[in-house]
């Protein structure tokens, strides 16, 4: 089962049942608007705050995976859950009425990646049937967070990326499906000492290379091994930063690498800047438009590598740099 | 001492890598939007000249106006846009403080009065209002000083 330096080979491959995705109107109104489960027009959710909306955005998010798999949420084991909040009290809030035991997660937009690796690991080592994978993001409690108020008037540099307002919902268990999760490789926080938290795409570019390589080495593979490697939120700046990080290491991805930050929105048309990013970016891509192809079969293997920054506004402000982290989840059709 | 030349390399790297936006392009929509909303400003002075009111009352005036303008602009989500085509022309006049005081506000009321609105709406011109007038004091304190010593 462990395999490599950082990689875990489940000898009984898990499968990935049933997701969901919920998103709001800017989503909706992109590349993949017609892919989503649900597209709210109004980024409230019909709640008061920001936060009330994420939570909400959240717990249908798991209510419709869980639904898919005609379970209730009584049949879910654990549930691992994120966000980018404080706290992380959207989660917190919005599955509280799932009555599901819960772990709460922090890895910023990579979050997608690390709950489905614990929930995985779970299931493979025998805790449990079901267990659920659940991770949000939203626009507007973002921006008030890490930025501004959505009213401050101010110029947005070309390398920020657009947070995505979203929820992204994974059932994983013993129940066969067309979509298997034959390994990780959880990643490890590597820091190319950047400050510049407009920017993220170039902060964890570096993680996102550590993490594909040190997948390819464990497990032994060749980029071409994978249909597609699909980074979570590098954007336009990254994934350039990536490819000349990979090249430096002699490895060449430009023909197989996606990245849903660069996918969820039209850069033209919805002036996203660099790209979209956020924990819901990269799960709400992994449900809407990457699990169709492989539940097809149009896809047989593909490395899903959602990468977080690893700030704070605090660290941010006291000087610290902003370190990435990536992980590594392999998905097979079958 | 390699570990920070790797980072700097790292910078220096990421700095050529990253598109920035056009600087000229970007000072001459500036220059045009600051200038509308300063030629807006004027307009208002005249008129209250006009009107009869000294030169003090017409100043306040011209302030209040543009500060509602701001405000009202904030309030329906327009100002965002003038900023994001003008930049620093939308910033600097006093309507970009009114801005950088209204937006918070907006945002805050969600947290209350107090905890909300109170402690949060000078998140962003705290520094403006405490530079500032720290700044009135050390010029202030320097001007006393070159009249007490005859300079001026």
């Amino acid at each position: 089962m462990v395999k490599g330096i950082q990689s875990i080979a489940f000898e009984q491959s898990p499968y990935l049942i049933s997701s969901a995705s919920v998103v709001g109107k800017k989503e909706g109104e992109g590349p993949l608007g017609k892919m989503f489960d649900m597209v709210e027009e109004e980024d409230l959710f019909g709640e008061n705050t920001w936060e009330e909306a994420e939570s909400a955005m959240q717990k249908e998010a798991c209510l419709l995976a869980i639904g898919k798999a005609h379970l209730a949420p009584e049949d879910i084991r654990y549930l691992f859950g994120g966000d980018l909040l404080r706290q992380g009290v959207a989660t917190s809030l919005g599955v509280e009425e799932l009555g599901i035991p819960m772990f709460g997660l922090f890895g910023a937009c990579s979050t997608s990646g690390e709950a489905l690796a614990l929930a995985s690991m779970s299931v493979a080592a025998g805790y449990g049937e079901y267990m659920l994978a659940v991770t949000s993001s939203h626009f507007g409690s973002a921006e008030k967070e890490f930025r501004f108020p959505l009213g401050y008037a101010n110029q947005r540099p070309l390398s920020a990326q657009w947070t995505v307002t979203g929820s992204g919902a994974f059932l994983v268990g013993k129940k066969r499906s067309h979509v298997r999760i034959t390994g990780v490789t959880v990643g490890k926080i590597v820091d190319y000492g950047l400050k510049d938290s407009q920017n993220m795409g170039a902060c964890m570019a570096p993680a996102a290379c550590d993490t594909i390589i040190r997948n390819l080495k464990d497990f032994d593979r060749v980029p071409e091994d994978y249909n597609r490697i699909i980074t979570g939120d590098l954007g336009y700046v990254g994934q350039s930063i990536l490819f000349d990080l990979m090249r430096g290491k002699e490895y060449d991805i430009k023909k197989n690498h996606m990245d849903c930050g660069m996918t969820i929105f039209d850069q033209q048309l919805q002036d996203t800047h660099a790209g979209g990013s956020g924990c819901g970016c990269a799960a709400t891509t992994l449900s809407a438009y990457i699990l169709p192809k492989l539940e097809r079969g149009e896809w047989q293997r593909v490395l899903f590598v959602p990468t977080g920054a690893l700030m704070s506004t605090v660290s941010y402000n006291e000087g610290a740099s902003v370190p990435g982290i990536a992980h590594g989840i392999v998905l097979e059709h079958c | 001492m390699d570990k920070k030349k790797q980072q700097q390399a790292y910078e220096n790297y990421v700095k050529q890598k990253t598109p920035v936006h056009n600087l000229p392009a970007n000072m001459a929509k500036a220059f045009v939007v600051g200038g509308i909303i300063c030629t807006i400003g004027q307009a208002i002075l005249n008129y209250c000249e006009k009107m009869g009111l000294s030169k003090d009352i017409s100043g306040s005036w011209t302030s209040m106006l543009l500060v509602l303008l701001s405000v009202v602009l904030t309030g329906f989500g327009i100002y965002p846009q003038i900023a994001k085509w003008g930049g620093a022309g939308a910033l600097v006049p006093i309507t970009g403080f009114a801005n950088s005081v209204a937006a918070p506000a907006i945002e805050y009321k969600k947290e209350g009065q107090v905890m909300g609105i109170g402690c949060k709406i000078f998140t962003i011109a705290g520094p403006v209002i405490l530079y500032g007038i720290f700044t009135s004091w050390v010029l202030g304190l320097g001007y006393w000083i070159l009249k007490i010593s005859g300079i001026v």
